[in-house]
């Protein structure tokens, strides 16, 4: 320890001892935060009390003495405590920094660009939950009248769910191709899926192909929460069923395919479980209450839509939205 | 957030229901009390779910975990009870093909 500490101590002491006044109090708080910033130990400072009192006042009773070395040995454990705390509240801090730069590579690395179609109208808002979203958007488009678009879940959070899903975009750039067709798409990615995640990981997707020519979507399901098709002609909302197991359950697994036709003002949205999962006091809310939220916005365009779709679901939860949310409307213009 | 797993076993034939909630919260404590049995040979588990109010995407990750590890040695999982939103929850991501459930009686038509 510092010698200047050790005699700082003893002025200090001997200044209270002397006069005992609040202001002497005062000193002694401000200097053990000194004692603090310079990592002195519990009882390091019990042997400099030690110390500073045989120097100030020289000949006391044995029993005195021996009481210290006992207490400084007493406080070793507390002093190891200490630094452990300490340097578990450092590594902490490292930790919160790494994830601030996942979750900022994440942002880069999973960035898409929203195709640009003659004759349909995207809205697009994912909104993590917590730091890391395990919600993935992706689009393909080569200017060529064709818009592929995946909505994916990893099911696990956090940065195994981030590791996760790079590997899925890695899996759709090496496809390429916007008219990739999504039977032929999910059988890729469950293979790499299911070759590369741990047995409690697990991704679910819907991936579709929108043919701005002929105005039809081909779509595929992996165990994903089904799309749905607002047809504008009757105001009615179904679901867009197709079948297909969870990628990265069983390499085996085959997807089935479907197609629509749209026209003018149908919309097909295409969601993640945050956005029908929602729960309140009051229970769960139902996706009825989705349905009935799009089409009070159906003339809007399919951003305003989405958005207002979020803000009202946020509303009623009040701002606790438990997962993360995704929304994707796909209108026919 | 609250879940109870109660499980026992008797001659590789564990039976078992659970109640409560299985989310993110409380899906590692379902998951390791599973994961004591898994790796058991020719293991026959049926749980009940009838007590289950709510369960996500998480929970449904430790039973298919669970699944993958007892057939991989020869077993089987029987999951029972489950309310008209779990049978959806399996049957959305088709694990109610490949799984062994059944749902809970009067429910199942919801």
């Amino acid at each position: 320890m510092p010698h200047r500490i050790e005699t700082q101590y003893q002025e200090i002491l001997n200044e209270y001892v002397k006069k005992q006044t609040e202001q002497n109090l005062y000193v002694g708080q401000n200097f053990s935060r000194q004692l603090i910033l310079e990592n002195i130990s519990p009882e390091e400072v019990i042997s400099m009390h030690k110390a500073a009192i045989q120097e100030l006042y020289g000949d006391l009773p044995d029993v005195v003495w021996h009481s210290f070395d006992f207490l400084i040995e007493m406080m070793i454990n507390y002093g190891l405590a200490l630094q452990e705390r300490q340097s578990l509240l450092k590594r902490q801090e490292e930790l919160k920094v790494e994830m601030d730069l996942a979750a900022n590579v994440q942002e880069t690395l999973l960035k898409t660009k929203l195709p640009s179609l003659e004759g349909l109208d995207i809205g697009l808002l994912s909104i993590p939950a917590r730091k890391m979203n395990g919600d993935y958007i992706y689009f393909v488009s080569d200017y060529d009248g064709y818009a592929g678009v995946a909505v994916a879940d990893v099911i696990g959070k956090g940065l195994p769910a981030a590791l996760c899903m790079s590997m899925i975009k890695f899996g759709m750039d090496s496809l390429s191709s916007s008219h990739a067709m999504p039977k032929d798409v999910l059988g890729v990615i469950n293979r790499i899926v299911e070759k590369s995640v741990d047995d409690s990981m697990f991704v679910s997707m819907f991936y579709a192909n929108y043919d701005a020519g002929e105005a039809r979507l081909t779509y595929g399901s992996a165990g994903h929460e089904p799309a749905i098709l607002y047809r504008a002609e009757t105001s009615e909302f179904d679901e867009l069923q197709a079948k297909g197991l969870l990628l990265g359950v069983s390499p085996a697994a085959v997807y089935e395919q479907h197609c629509v036709t749209l026209t003018k003002g149908d919309m097909v949205i295409m969601m993640t479980d945050g956005v029908t999962e929602g729960r309140n006091e009051e229970g769960f809310i139902e996706r009825e209450v989705v349905f009935e939220l799009i089409e009070k916005k159906k003339d809007e365009p399919a951003q305003a839509i989405v958005q207002y779709v979020y803000d009202e679901l946020e509303r009623m939860q009040n701002a606790e939205l438990q997962d993360d949310f995704t929304l994707v409307i796909y209108k026919k213009a | 957030m609250n879940i109870q797993v109660n499980l026992t076993e008797n001659d590789n034939i564990l039976k078992g229901d659970v109640h409560g909630e299985i989310d993110a919260h409380t899906a590692p404590v379902l998951r390791e009390k599973l994961e004591a049995y898994q790796d058991q040979d020719g293991i026959k588990a049926e749980l009940d779910l009838s007590g289950v109010d709510y369960m996500d995407s998480t929970g449904l990750g430790v039973f298919v975990a669970f699944y993958k590890s007892v057939n991989a040695k020869g077993g089987h999982v029987k999951l029972t009870g489950l309310s008209s939103r779990l049978k959806r929850l399996f049957d959305i991501t088709g694990l109610g093909d490949i799984m062994d459930i059944e749902a809970a009686a009067g429910k199942g038509g919801n």
